[in-house]
């Protein structure tokens, strides 16, 4: 240690760099009586081959004085605003309440993984060796934690108000479409622990999540939603840090060897897909969800996926990576993503806690605007049909039940790259059994690694085979309706949480209580 | 003109008072930078590099100021980051 020259003078402020090198080198030890390739069992299985760990560098140098000091003005900072909005009746300043329901398939698909992601880096940071690397992890189990308890706190105010958001870890676990989340993250977390930072810290928080946050955010904002904008400000911040990991994660383990190269490139390809696939559900919120909208799902993939993802993926050529592998599908899907989803769900909304409807004719206009080779072409003509067919009474929901992708577990309605009138469908045997694809994406993924995804648990499946009933059911009893029962089983009110929103007690109460028009103008 | 060298970073910061000042401290710094506001967003982008200055801002805010506290605004951004006492860098490597 060095002693300070002159003991009256107060010893020099360490800088930041020698502050978080104190944090991160000095603190970690070698294990002696048992040896460490024992104490850490996981950071080796996966072929990723680590020489030098205190190469692991967190551009932010955030130590935990810091870390704790800038936390806690965080959550005050939160809380003030939520009291705020309670206080003040804020829920009845949005839009309309066709907007609530962004915040139910956020509540239920998205908040249950910030949960996830708590669990995975808590475990993550345990399995890694290097010092720096699981105190970055240790930060993060945190900081996840934090985002799905203010996310619950937040929109529990909502549930006082609104239908459908009433048991979000409940139906989280069971519903058909929330296992797409469920099942993606359960991927990353069931992988070793440099597949997981890869796929969740890099894929996912690096080059996916601005889809998600941004316009998330700025259409809360739009629709006069402070609290959710303050939730997501709140968290952003946090993840602005991930995302920043997520790069330094992958730069330092290409750096660290060659033969890491190729296994990070399988991994990059896998999970650009897979969180592709996820956010699907993004941009039918974007173009259909939000009654003001900030930005369409093409011009978000073209603003945050072509040119910062181009840029990205530019800085790691040097590496000898290349673009994920199907990016240029994902691309020709642009101007039709978003449509095709919103038209599933508008088919099984009786099945799902949130409400769909037809866009009213100004929206629709809008979309023809931001889509003008697709929407009129395409879209419009369903959506007119569908509302002819309303006007009559003849709302149309379909009464069977989907064929979902065995990857992604997505219902099988997305078209093929070079022609969206016709449905894609890919298929492998494997075993002496078949397996369905929602494309080539999708299958190469099980493809490389099948014994993995046999396992899944496909909710349309499960549903068959009787396994989506609450206890004590008889499916032979007389008049044994099968699709209630379901529906009772994923905890849902019938009659209240799903179906059209128009009529539905949401829309009728929205005009009792603050006297506006269920649809705004 | 190496196409690389074009490629934009960004960085996206919360509309409030403590951000005017940052905004304009990266403005004074990087005169090539594009600053687009959204509701309660306001993103900055820039080719190539874009630095963040503690003195700058400092100058504008009258008080010390940590680069640290830059967290507590921040939205997203995009870039490797180099980070020291005095100045917050983004960057994209250019071949
Ligand atoms: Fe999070
Ligand atoms: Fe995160
Ligand atoms: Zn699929």
């Amino acid at each position: 240690m060095n002693m300070p020259t002159n003991p009256q003078k107060p010893a020099k402020k360490l800088s930041l760099k020698e502050n978080y090198s104190h944090l991160t080198r000095g603190l970690g030890w070698d294990t002696s009586y048992q040896p460490m390739d024992k104490v850490f069992p996981q950071d080796k299985f996966e072929g990723i081959k680590i020489h030098d760990w205190d190469k692991w560098e967190d551009p932010f140098r955030l130590t935990m004085d810091a870390y704790w000091k800038y936390q806690g003005e965080k959550e005050k900072k939160l809380y003030a605003i939520v009291d705020a909005f309670q206080q003040n009746n804020g829920q009845f300043n949005v839009t309309d309440a066709r907007y609530i329901n962004t915040l139910k398939l956020f509540l239920t698909g998205v908040s249950p993984l910030e949960y996830a992601a708590h669990r995975g880096f808590a475990m993550a940071g345990r399995n890694f060796r290097g010092t720096s690397a699981r105190i970055a992890a240790q930060m993060q189990a945190i900081d996840e934690l934090r985002h799905a308890q203010t996310q619950a706190h937040t929109i529990s105010h909502y549930n006082k108000f609104f239908n459908g958001l009433h048991d979000y870890t409940h139906m989280h676990d069971r519903v058909w479409y929330l296992s797409v989340p469920k099942s993606y993250f359960e991927d990353a977390m069931s992988a070793g622990p440099f597949e997981f930072v890869t796929a969740i810290s890099f894929s996912f928080e690096y080059v996916l999540t601005n889809l998600l946050f941004m316009p998330f955010m700025s259409g809360a904002a739009y629709n006069g939603d402070m609290a959710t904008v303050t939730f997501g400000f709140s968290a952003q911040s946090d993840e602005s840090r991930h995302m920043t990991l997520g790069l330094e994660v992958v730069k330092f383990i290409l750096e660290q060897d060659p033969g890491n190269v190729p296994i990070v490139q399988k991994w990059l390809d896998k999970w650009f897909w897979r969180g592709y696939r996820l956010l699907a559900l993004v941009s039918m919120m974007m173009d259909y969800m939000l009654p003001k909208r900030v930005m369409s799902w093409a011009e978000a993939w073209e603003m945050y996926f072509e040119q910062n993802g181009g840029a990205l993926f530019n800085d790691l050529t040097r590496y000898g990576i290349r673009m994920p592998k199907y990016h240029e599908v994902a691309s020709m899907e642009k101007h039709r993503l978003s449509h095709e989803t919103w038209a599933t769900f508008y088919n099984y909304t009786h099945a799902a806690a949130f409400h769909t409807w037809v866009p009213e004719e100004s929206e629709m206009k809008w979309l023809s605007e931001k889509y003008p080779t697709t929407f009129d072409k395409l879209y419009r003509p369903r959506f007119e049909h569908w509302r002819e067919q309303q006007a009559k009474g003849e709302r149309f929901y379909n009464g069977t039940l989907p064929m979902l992708c065995q990857l992604c577990q997505i219902p099988m309605f997305f078209t093929e790259p070079d022609d969206p009138t016709k449905i894609c469908y890919r298929e492998t045997t494997y075993r002496d059994e078949k397996f369905h694809f929602c494309s080539d994406g999708c299958k190469d993924i099980f493809d490389n690694e099948p014994e993995k995804y046999i396992h899944s648990w496909l909710p349309v499946h499960q549903i068959y085979q009787g396994n989506c009933f609450r206890p004590g059911t008889d499916p032979t009893a007389p008049g044994f309706d099968p699709l209630a029962e379901v529906l009772q089983y994923y905890g849902f009110h019938v009659g209240e949480d799903g179906g059209e929103y128009l009529g539905s007690p949401d829309a009728k109460n929205w005009k009792a209580w603050t006297g506006k028009p269920a649809v705004s103008e | 003109m190496n196409a690389i060298a074009k490629d934009k970073v960004f960085i996206a910061f919360q509309t409030n008072d403590e951000t005017r000042s940052i905004v304009e401290a990266i403005e004074a710094d990087n005169r090539e930078a594009i600053v687009i506001r959204y509701p309660a967003m306001v993103k900055i982008e820039m080719p190539g590099r874009l630095v963040i200055r503690r003195e700058t801002i400092e100058d504008l805010i009258g008080r010390a100021y940590d680069l640290r506290e830059l967290n507590l605004n921040l939205i997203s951004l995009s870039g490797n980051i180099e980070e020291s006492d005095d100045e917050f860098v983004l960057y994209w490597n250019q071949h």
